[in-house]
C-alpha cells in the first residue's frame, strides 16, 4: 500500500450521518476477483443525481462525511473503490469499526473529527468550497486557512500507515508464539 | 476478578499482548465464502504463504449463487469466475467447501450452526459482517475485512483492540407472535445504528434464555446493524441440546459440556455499558425508514422525521409521516437470509401461508437457508405449504437480501423482507425495503398488504 504522510487538497462534502457500505459500492459490484474496476461503482445511485458532489470532485481526495461513516458490510470493496475513485482520506464525526480497519490497511486514512473542529471546517467550505486543507498524519492534525484541528489515530495503524506497511508483517513475525500458544492448547 | 463471558472468550485466545500494539487474537474458525477471499488468497500466493490451519477453516457458496435450480452453469460470467475460484482455491489449500452440488451447501451463517462447527467460547471470524450470528453458541463472532482474511489464512491469528462489553437485557416474557427478530429490531430502534459501536453486546434476561436456537442467531445476527462489533449469548442447556448429535459436535460432549458451563458472566462482573428493554412490552416491529433503526410497532404510523435523514429517508420510501403502516400495499415479500431462513423461521411462516393465498401481483419467495433446511423443511411439507399458496420455494443462498445473484427488488417496488439491512438499493437498484419477521412477512404476503400477523388466525 501506498504510504500517507500528508495531504493537501480540496474536499467533497457529502455531510450525511450513517452512509452505508452499500451506497459507497453496492453487491452488485462485488463479483470480481480483484481490487480493480471498482471506481466505476462507487455511490453509483447518489452520483446518478447531476447535482450530486460526487459528480464535481474536481480532483479533491478528501471526503467529508457525518457521524457512523461506513456502516453495515464488512467489505473492503468499500475503501478500495474509494481510492479508485481517486479519494485517500475522509473526514467524518465518526466511523464504523470494520470500515475504519478496511481503510487504514488500505492506506486509506479515516479522519475521526469532535464537532466544534467538524463544524468549523463545514462552515469554511460553505464560503469557500474550492477551499484547500491539509491533513498531516505524522503531527495528526487537520488545518486550513488559519484553523488546526487535532485528531486521534492509534499508535499502530499509524505506523502502517506513514510506512506504507501491511500489518500482516508484523503478524508472521509472531510465528513462534501462535506455534507457542498452538502447543499449549494442543492443537498444534 | 469478575469476568464477563465476552472477557472470558477473549482472554482465552490472546496469543500476544505488546503496549501500544493491537492483540494477537487466535482464531477457532475461520468462515470462507466466495465473494470476500479471493484477493486474500492471491495475497497468499504472491507472498509465496500456505494456509496454516486449514483445518480450522471452512469453505461455503452463497452469495452470487442463483436461487433457481441449475447450479454453478446458470450462474452470471462474474459470479462464475469467483465460484470456480474458490473451488480452486481450497483444492489447492485442502480447505472443506460446501460448493453448490454439495448437501451441505448453504449461507455461511446458517449452514456453520447447523453442521455443528460453532462450538461455545470460540472466536470465530468471516469476510461478512453476519459472523456475529456465531454468538449465539457464547462464541466470540465477527466480521472481518479481505484483509483480515488472508492474515487469519497465512496465521490464524487477528490484530485486534479489546472491544468493551456491553449488557443488552431483555427482561419478561416476549409475547405471543413476538420473535427474535422484533426484539433486535426493538434494541436498535433503542440505542440507534451506532449505538454499540466498539462494543461486544451480551444478550441476557428471560426472554433471551426463552428464544430457540434459530431466535438467538437473529438476535445476535443483527448486532452489526447497532454497529456493534459481534453479540453473544452464553449457551445454556438449549445451545447443549442443539448442538448434541451434530457432524461437528465434540466426540467427548460431556466433557466439552462440562467445560462450556463456565462460559458465562460472573456475578459482579463490569459492563461498560448497560441497556434493559422490557421484552413484554415489544410489538412485532418493522422498518419505515433505510436504516435497520427506522423502526417502529407494526400497527403504528409512520413517525413524524425529526432529522434530516428522516426526512431523506421517507423521500425514498415514498411514505407519509402519520400514515398506518398496516395496509400499506406491498409488492415483494422475501423470506430468507442468514437472519431468517433457518427451519423454525420457516415453521412460523408456513403457520401463517397454511390454506392461505398470495393474491395476484405479489410476488413472495421463500428461500431455505441451506439445503439441510431444505430437506427437513420439505420432510414436514412445508414446501407444499408455502406453493400450495402461490409463494415460490426457491434453492439455498442468500438471494434477495443483498441482490447480487439474479434475484432482486424492481426499482420503486416496495418489499417486506426478513433479511437484515433497508438501505437504499439494498435489494436492487431503486427498491424499497421494510424489514419484519417471518411471521409480519407471512402475514403480509397472504394479505398483499403489510399485516399484523396477530390479526390474522393461526392454523397450526
Amino acid at each position: 500500500m501506498k504510504p500517507f504522510l500528508e495531504l493537501t487538497s480540496r474536499v467533497v462534502p457529502l455531510v450525511r450521518d450513517d452512509i452505508d457500505t452499500d451506497q459507497i459500492i453496492a453487491a452488485r459490484y462485488l463479483t470480481v476477483t480483484d481490487r480493480s474496476g471498482l471506481g466505476e461503482g462507487l455511490f453509483a445511485a447518489w452520483r446518478e443525481d447531476p447535482s450530486s458532489p460526487l459528480n464535481h470532485r474536481d480532483g479533491a481526495s478528501i471526503l467529508l462525511a457525518g457521524h457512523n461513516f461506513g456502516c453495515g458490510s464488512s467489505r473492503e470493496h468499500a475503501p478500495w473503490a474509494l481510492l479508485a475513485g481517486g479519494y485517500r482520506c475522509v473526514i467524518a464525526r465518526s466511523f464504523a469499526d470494520i470500515f475504519r480497519q478496511n481503510a487504514q490497511r488500505n492506506g486509506l486514512l479515516p479522519v475521526a473529527l469532535e464537532e466544534p473542529a467538524h463544524a468549523r471546517l463545514l462552515a469554511s467550505l460553505e464560503m469557500n468550497p474550492a477551499l484547500d486543507v491539509r491533513v498531516d498524519l505524522f503531527g495528526r492534525t487537520v488545518s486550513w486557512r488559519d484553523h488546526l484541528a487535532r485528531f486521534e489515530i492509534d499508535d499502530f495503524a499509524r505506523e502502517c500507515l506513514l510506512g506504507g506497511v501491511d500489518s500482516l508483517g508484523y503478524l508472521l513475525a509472531k510465528s513462534d508464539a501462535i506455534g507457542a500458544f498452538e502447543a499449549r492448547r494442543g492443537a498444534a | 476478578m469478575p469476568r464477563t463471558l465476552f472477557d472470558k472468550v477473549w482472554d482465552a485466545h490472546v496469543v500476544h499482548e505488546s503496549p501500544g500494539r493491537p492483540s494477537i487474537l487466535y482464531i477457532d474458525l475461520h468462515l470462507v465464502h466466495e465473494v470476500t477471499s479471493p484477493q486474500a488468497f492471491a495475497g497468499l500466493e504472491a507472498r509465496g504463504l500456505p494456509v496454516r490451519r486449514p483445518e480450522r477453516t471452512l469453505a461455503t457458496m452463497d452469495h452470487s449463487t442463483p436461487t433457481r435450480p441449475g447450479g454453478l452453469k446458470i450462474v452470471a460470467d462474474a459470479g462464475r469466475a469467483q465460484l470456480e475460484m474458490l473451488a480452486r482455491r481450497c483444492a489447492e489449500h485442502g480447505i472443506e467447501l460446501f460448493d453448490l452440488d454439495s448437501p451441505n451447501n448453504g449461507i455461511v451463517h446458517v449452514v456453520a450452526p447447523e453442521q455443528g462447527r460453532t462450538h461455545p467460547g470460540m472466536t470465530v471470524v468471516c469476510g461478512d459482517s453476519h459472523t456475529s450470528t456465531h454468538g449465539a453458541f457464547g462464541a466470540l463472532a465477527f466480521g472481518i475485512g479481505t484483509s483480515e482474511v488472508e492474515h487469519v489464512l497465512a496465521t490464524q491469528c487477528l490484530l485486534q483492540y479489546r472491544p468493551d462489553a456491553f449488557e443488552v437485557r431483555f427482561d419478561g416474557a416476549a409475547r405471543p407472535g413476538v420473535t427474535g427478530k422484533d426484539l433486535i429490531l426493538a434494541l436498535i430502534a433503542e440505542i440507534g445504528i451506532g449505538g454499540g459501536t466498539g462494543h461486544v453486546l451480551e444478550y441476557t434476561g428471560d426472554a433471551v434464555r426463552a428464544l430457540s436456537m434459530e431466535g438467538r442467531m437473529t438476535l445476535c445476527n443483527m448486532s452489526i446493524e447497532a454497529g456493534a462489533r459481534a453479540g453473544m449469548v452464553a449457551p445454556d442447556d438449549t445451545t447443549f441440546e442443539y448442538l448434541a448429535g451434530r457432524p461437528g459436535a465434540p466426540e467427548d460432549f460431556d466433557a466439552a459440556t462440562a467445560r462450556w458451563r463456565a462460559l458465562k458472566t460472573d456475578d459482579d462482573a463490569a459492563f461498560a455499558r448497560r441497556v434493559t428493554i422490557d421484552a413484554s412490552a415489544v410489538a412485532p416491529r418493522i422498518t419505515w425508514g433505510t436504516t435497520p433503526a427506522m423502526n417502529v410497532a407494526v400497527d403504528q404510523p409512520v413517525p413524524a422525521p425529526d432529522s434530516d435523514a428522516a426526512r431523506r429517508a421517507l423521500a425514498y420510501m415514498q411514505l407519509e409521516a402519520g400514515r398506518p403502516l398496516l395496509g400499506q400495499p406491498v409488492d415483494v415479500v422475501f423470506i430468507g437470509s442468514c437472519t431468517n431462513s433457518r427451519l423454525d423461521d420457516l415453521r412460523q411462516a408456513a403457520s401463517v401461508f397454511d390454506g392461505r393465498r398470495v393474491p395476484e401481483g405479489l410476488r413472495a419467495l421463500v428461500v431455505p437457508g441451506s439445503r439441510a433446511v431444505k430437506r427437513a423443511a420439505e420432510a414436514e411439507g412445508l414446501d407444499r405449504v408455502f406453493t400450495a399458496a402461490g409463494a415460490e420455494w426457491r434453492e439455498p443462498g442468500c438471494s434477495m437480501c443483498l441482490a447480487m445473484n439474479g434475484d432482486q427488488v424492481p426499482s420503486g417496488k416496495l418489499a417486506v423482507s426478513t433479511s437484515n439491512r433497508n438501505f437504499e438499493g439494498r435489494q436492487g437498484p431503486g427498491s424499497r425495503t421494510l424489514l419484519a419477521s417471518p411471521l409480519t412477512a407471512a402475514a403480509t404476503a397472504v394479505s398483499g398488504v403489510v399485516t399484523d400477523a396477530r390479526t390474522l388466525e393461526t392454523s397450526r
